[in-house]
């Protein structure tokens, strides 16, 4: 294994140092682990707090800023954050107007962003909270944890970011995250493993000649292990899976999002096939990502969200915004 | 079984942990996102530097900190379910000073409740429970038949252990393993695995 590290034990926090010397508009406690914007708590907005395990940058610490997250709380790689950083946080964001927590669905983080809302409600804030679980991949059964919450967390941090900084109530806020949630479908697919620095050597094997489809996030084993394509048909197959559980249609948000260790000449070849594949579907990609947003380390693949937009989500998307990681329109 | 039964009890966990943290981490590479070893491993030193600055006087408030000092520091999911499951064991055993092998039945029997009131997982989900539920009946039996506490903790840590191994031909329904569908058979549940670990841990805290 060869990292750009200090030492298996201190990878977050020495990131969290290097955020902090980097990004004057952001407040970092790093011994808390929680990434604030430096004007937070806003009074009278509502806060927005995100979090999950690292790994995944810039999710979430580069979307802290005007017109989207509040605060940030970054687990150990993979790992969800804990309660007490997470009341950290949500104390830290809270200007009276109550807090919104966007939580990934994996088992770890709803349990740990379950037991923060309940003590910072007994504290007196008032928390509601949006789950995302945009993966096609995963059947939401009985059987399963239910779907993985991937891309689509960034779409839904923007918009409702964006509603949140025009001053609206925290059950608006709320109403329109879980909107872009209902309206986001996403596929992944990874051509190679990632390595975990306490691991030490790649979550799994996988030959020169194949690709697994339907992955995670965390560096998991995905659904099937399948030959090596051209872009044109892994991208074909990916669409599928999003198409049939959510049928394309009309103007359409779309995320070309790298796994951490794909060159973005290879994302741009892909965007090319997804678009062209919406048109087909007649549909429109009238708003675009491309780019490493939503990353599992050092992982070579990709992942694409869609969006059916409303006038609505048009609007709170192109809204400015000034984070580390997305920043226009201002 | 009295306080420093317990505290007895927490460092032959942090041993036990540390020595098999790669494999439990293996393990979760597998068929889930490999920081299982890591992090239990941060949390049991964790709760034993808790336990030192602290020094809890009964075996329940001793075993409260440690769920609590694991809910804190772990993160995942293992942290809030191992976290509960000593946090409801200790408030079990309320204000005793010297917890009975039926005592300690009755304390793993609450355990189990508050794992699977969060986790919402049953037998044969590949879980932690499939090792925490076949460990707290093999002690209540072992309870019922009136054996020895050492021969009760031995017939609770055989279970867990075999529970463990039958997780293997298991398909997931419970967790991140539960992602990977019919490709998680085949492989050991980390989370079941571990607590096999804490069961050995026990057995070994009695023949000391």
């Amino acid at each position: 294994m060869k990292k750009l590290i200090n030492s298996v034990d201190s990878v977050v926090t020495d990131a969290l140092r290097g955020i902090a010397a980097a990004h004057p508009s952001l407040r970092v406690d790093i011994e808390n682990k929680v990434v604030f914007r430096a004007d937070a708590p806003r009074p009278g907005k509502v806060g927005l707090v995100s979090g999950g395990g690292s790994g995944h940058e810039p999710l979430h610490g580069g979307f802290v800023g005007y017109g989207m997250l509040d605060a940030a709380c970054p687990g150990e790689i993979f790992t969800s954050p804990v309660p007490d950083q997470l009341i950290e946080a949500t104390k830290g964001v809270d200007g009276g107007a109550g807090v919104l927590h966007i939580v990934k669905n994996y088992t770890g983080d709803v349990l740990n962003f379950e037991m923060a809302a309940e003590l910072s409600g007994d504290e007196g804030v008032e928390v509601a909270t949006v789950l995302v679980n945009d993966d096609v991949a995963v059947q939401d059964s009985l059987y399963t944890a239910g779907r993985r919450g991937t891309g689509a967390t960034l779409f839904v941090e923007k918009i409702a970011g964006a509603l949140a900084e025009t001053g609206a109530p925290l059950a608006e806020v709320a109403r329109v995250a879980r909107e872009v949630n209902e309206r986001s479908r996403s596929f992944g697919v990874a051509l190679t493993p990632c390595t975990v620095p306490a691991a030490g050597k790649p979550t799994f094997e996988l030959g020169d000649t194949e690709i697994e489809l339907g992955i995670g996030i965390h560096g998991e084993p995905g659904r099937t292990r399948a030959p090596m394509r051209e872009a044109r048909e892994i991208v074909r197959t990916a669409m599928d899976a999003i198409d049939a559980d959510l049928p394309l249609s009309g103007e359409t948000l779309v995320m070309v999002n790298g796994m951490g260790g794909t060159p973005l000449i290879e994302l741009y070849i892909v965007f090319a096939e997804v678009e062209a594949y919406l048109r087909e579907k007649g549909a429109t990609a009238v708003r675009s990502l491309v780019g490493n947003y939503v990353t599992s380390l050092d992982m070579q693949g990709f992942s694409v969200t869609t969006c059916s937009l409303t006038g609505e989500l048009t609007r709170l998307w192109d809204a400015p915004v000034e984070t580390p990681a997305l920043r226009w329109g201002r | 079984m009295n306080t420093q039964f317990f505290a007895a009890w927490i460092e032959e966990i942090a041993a036990a942990v540390r020595a098999q943290r790669d494999h439990l981490t293996q393990l979760d590479a597998a068929i889930g996102d490999a920081d299982h070893g890591a992090n239990l491993d941060r949390g049991f030193t964790a709760a034993q530097e808790a336990l030192a600055g602290a020094s809890p006087q009964t075996p329940g408030a001793l075993l409260v900190l440690v769920g609590s000092t694991l809910i804190r520091k772990v993160g995942g999911a293992s942290g809030p379910l191992y976290g509960t499951a000593f946090r409801e064991m200790g408030k079990a055993f309320g204000e005793a000073a010297e917890i009975s092998p039926a005592e300690l039945s009755t304390g793993l029997n609450a355990a189990l409740s508050g794992v699977q009131r969060l986790g919402a997982a049953a037998e044969g989900d590949k879980t932690m429970v499939d090792a925490l539920a076949p460990a707290a009946k093999a002690l209540a039996q072992a309870v019922r038949d009136g054996l020895k506490p050492e021969e009760a903790l031995e017939a609770a840590a055989a279970a867990a252990e075999q529970g463990a191994r039958a997780t293997v031909p298991l398909q997931a329904r419970k967790g991140r393993a539960s992602y990977l569908g019919p490709r998680s058979v085949g492989h050991e549940d980390p989370g079941a695995a571990s607590t096999a670990l804490l069961f050995g841990a026990l057995k070994a805290a009695a023949s000391r």
